[in-house]
């Protein structure tokens, strides 16, 4: 990234590293077998007003660098800063204030608005609890504050006063965002938020986050496996594998032309709603291998229709090939 | 439709209704639905959830759990009703006429039965053959569905296997006694993108191979566009629009059908999401007349009083609007 712009980074990642032990079975003796390499050496930027999604497949890791970054995870190595300050250190060491400030700067939304919402509390207790915890708003003023969060997420006033249990998904959805908006963030971090929608409702939510992000200036971490929608919300993607980023790059930029095979692999895969066009899919041979003992060199290198010798021996360089665009491919060349 | 030939239609649907009867109220969750599957052919059922696409295909196979139960209409499979049939006439339909794959292939297996004795079950239970000629049958089954190392694999367990890997053996089960027809019932929404390709360009070559009709059950409109010829559009338990493929993504005709390809995203293309106001309908208490009407941005008084009735169009949709006639629908260019 260019020297200019690094004013406007709002989170970064440098490193971060997480795994997981695997223990043996057994009741009494437990022996550590091995380690999960769910998130291995990441790096990226959010600026602010952009949005990164993070791609991948199921057990790529995505959703355990959501956490990382969110201290959710403990790291096992990097750093995360948010406006320059570095989360993992101001958490261990800072101050109460310090830590309550870096802690009001990210929200999350979940996956699942049917699972993240007490049900034993009212709409007005799930959104206000924030105030509860960060006191940056006297209390004179929840009740209109509380009012306005539901009528920025499409919701009614008299909303306020029902429990979740009487709201559908899509709605659901809508508490958690104001949820997340009530401390005023810089960043939010979504994962999978439209997932368990219908796709009627999925387009309301996806509108809503566009529309947030532009009144807001949020920066988003966009966690899916759905390209579509990636495709839809995101400034910049991530492409994830076996814990690694493989390729990121604008969003027009990697849909036209992928240059990491799995990219390739990846969108050629998704069934494209207009049956004029016919897409030449490639059928990636056999499944994501075991997170436990990645393959060595490239790790994508078993499933590859190009990998060789060096793919199998060498791990290749995470590479800059254009502006914003960067690829961990040997052969990298052959397809730019 | 004009090039319909008799003796082609292998399932028909006629008039079905299918409600549940819940302690909170009655669940309409098929409410007259008519279509029909000819020899060979794909079909797709597309709907969000509550459009009454599962609960139609299990009133097909006859296997509504409770409290559901199939009031009214005509599910004719080669001309016969399977609706009137006893339930021991049905078994014998299941697996060899019949059959269907569902969303989750882990709660669809056994756990506890290994892969062989699950895939042979279905072959003793309908056929007269040894246990031996039956191994060997879902040995060739497991190479069929392309599992690799299909004799090692046989003895092993449903946990043993990955997602992808548990669907395949599904798709082997349910082809065990090449049926006539197969419904997939959401069949690869659980599985990952690149698993998901490899499921599908499994089951269209098993679907040409066999000559089998299918009829793709799901809520993604690109899986619609890849497998199937024919669509039917549910919402709330009746019949939207029915259409050639082609014909329904180039020029949908009822506003639901226009409304859902605006909502869903593309990969080739950004734009802007049109947004369908509002919720799915509780199905205890329907909207009257046309369900889709408090959604509708064409509505008028007429919508909310009478139900529309499915009217052919001149090129050969079915459509349930009564405004069809006036509206240009916008398509995807």
């Amino acid at each position: 990234m260019s020297e200019q712009k690094a004013e406007q980074v709002v989170v970064e990642a440098r490193g971060l590293v997480k795994y997981f032990p695997v223990y043996s079975k057994g009741v009494v003796l437990k022996k550590r077998v091995g380690f999960v390499h769910a998130v291995d050496n990441i790096s990226f930027q959010i600026r602010k007003g952009e949005t990164l999604a993070l791609v991948g497949e199921s057990g790529c890791g995505k959703t355990t660098t959501a956490k990382v970054m969110l201290d959710l995870e403990h790291p096992d190595a990097g750093q995360a800063l948010f406006e320059g300050q570095e989360l993992f250190s101001t958490l261990k060491k800072g101050s109460r204030a310090e830590k309550m400030a870096i802690r009001r700067k990210m929200q999350l939304v979940f996956q699942n608005p049917y699972g993240s919402l007490d049900p034993r509390m009212t709409v007005y207790d799930i959104i206000s609890e924030p105030f509860e915890i960060h006191r940056h708003i006297p209390r004179s003023e929840w009740k209109e504050r509380v009012y306005e969060l539901l009528r920025i997420v499409g919701l009614e006033e008299y909303h306020a006063e029902r429990y979740p249990h009487e709201f559908s998904g899509g709605q659901r959805q809508r508490i958690c965002i104001a949820r997340a908006l009530a401390v005023d963030p810089k960043f939010i971090v979504a994962d999978e938020p439209v997932s368990s929608l219908d796709v009627s409702i999925r387009a309301q939510i996806l509108n809503l986050l566009v529309d947030l992000q532009k009144q807001k200036d949020l920066s988003y971490l966009y966690i899916s496996h759905d390209l579509s929608s990636v495709r839809q919300i995101s400034h910049r993607v991530a492409v994830m594998y076996l814990g690694e980023i493989v390729e990121e790059a604008p969003t027009d930029e990697l849909f036209r032309k992928p240059v990491h095979p799995y990219t390739q692999a990846l969108i050629s895969a998704v069934p494209i709603p207009d049956p004029a066009t016919k897409v030449q899919r490639i059928i990636l041979p056999g499944e994501v291998p075991s997170p436990i003992n990645p393959p060595g060199g490239c790790r994508f290198h078993p499933r590859c229709p190009y990998a060789t010798d060096i793919c199998s021996e060498k791990k290749p360089e995470y590479e800059k090939i254009a502006e914003d665009h960067y690829v961990a491919c040997h052969w990298w060349k052959k397809f730019y | 439709m004009g090039e319909v030939k008799l003796g082609d239609v292998l399932l028909e649907v006629q008039g079905l209704r299918t409600y549940f009867f819940t302690e909170a109220g009655i669940v309409k969750a098929v409410d007259d639905i008519s279509y029909y599957v000819k020899k060979g052919e794909s079909v797709g059922l597309v709907g969000e959830s509550g459009s009454g696409k599962t609960v139609s295909a299990l009133s097909v196979m006859r296997i509504v759990p409770k409290p559901g139960r199939i009031l009214q209409g005509s599910v004719k499979f080669e001309g016969e009703d399977l609706l009137l049939k006893g339930e021991s006439e049905m078994r014998k339909m299941r697996g060899t006429k019949l059959a269907m794959i569902f969303q989750d292939p882990t709660s669809s297996l056994n756990p506890v039965f290994s892969v062989e004795s699950q895939l042979t079950e279905i072959i003793r239970q309908h056929q007269d053959v040894t246990k031996e000629e039956a191994r060997d049958r879902a040995k060739k089954l497991l190479e069929v569905v392309g599992i690799p190392e299909a004799e090692k694999r046989l003895s092993e367990y449903p946990h043993q296997f990955s997602g992808g890997m548990k669907q395949r053996i599904c798709i082997a089960r349910a082809l065990a006694l090449e049926p006539e027809l197969l419904f997939g019932d959401e069949p690869t929404t659980n599985l990952d993108v690149t698993i998901q390709a490899q499921v599908l360009e499994l089951l269209k070559k098993l679907q040409k191979d066999m000559n089998m009709s299918l009829v793709m059950i799901t809520h993604d409109m690109g899986i619609i566009a890849d497998m199937t010829q024919r669509v039917v559009v549910l919402y709330a338990g009746r019949v939207a629009e029915v259409s050639r493929t082609y014909d329904l993504y180039k020029r949908p005709k009822h506003p639901y059908t226009e409304a859902l390809l605006g909502a869903v995203p593309r990969l080739d293309k950004r734009k802007v999401l049109d947004v369908i106001p509002g919720n799915i309908p509780n199905l205890i208490d329907p909207p009257s007349g046309c369900r889709y009407h408090p959604r509708c941005k064409y509505m008028t008084d007429i919508c909310k009083e009478k139900v529309p009735t499915l009217e052919e169009t001149e090129d050969g949709h079915l459509v349930a609007c009564h405004h069809w006639r006036e509206l240009t629908l916008r398509a995807e260019e």
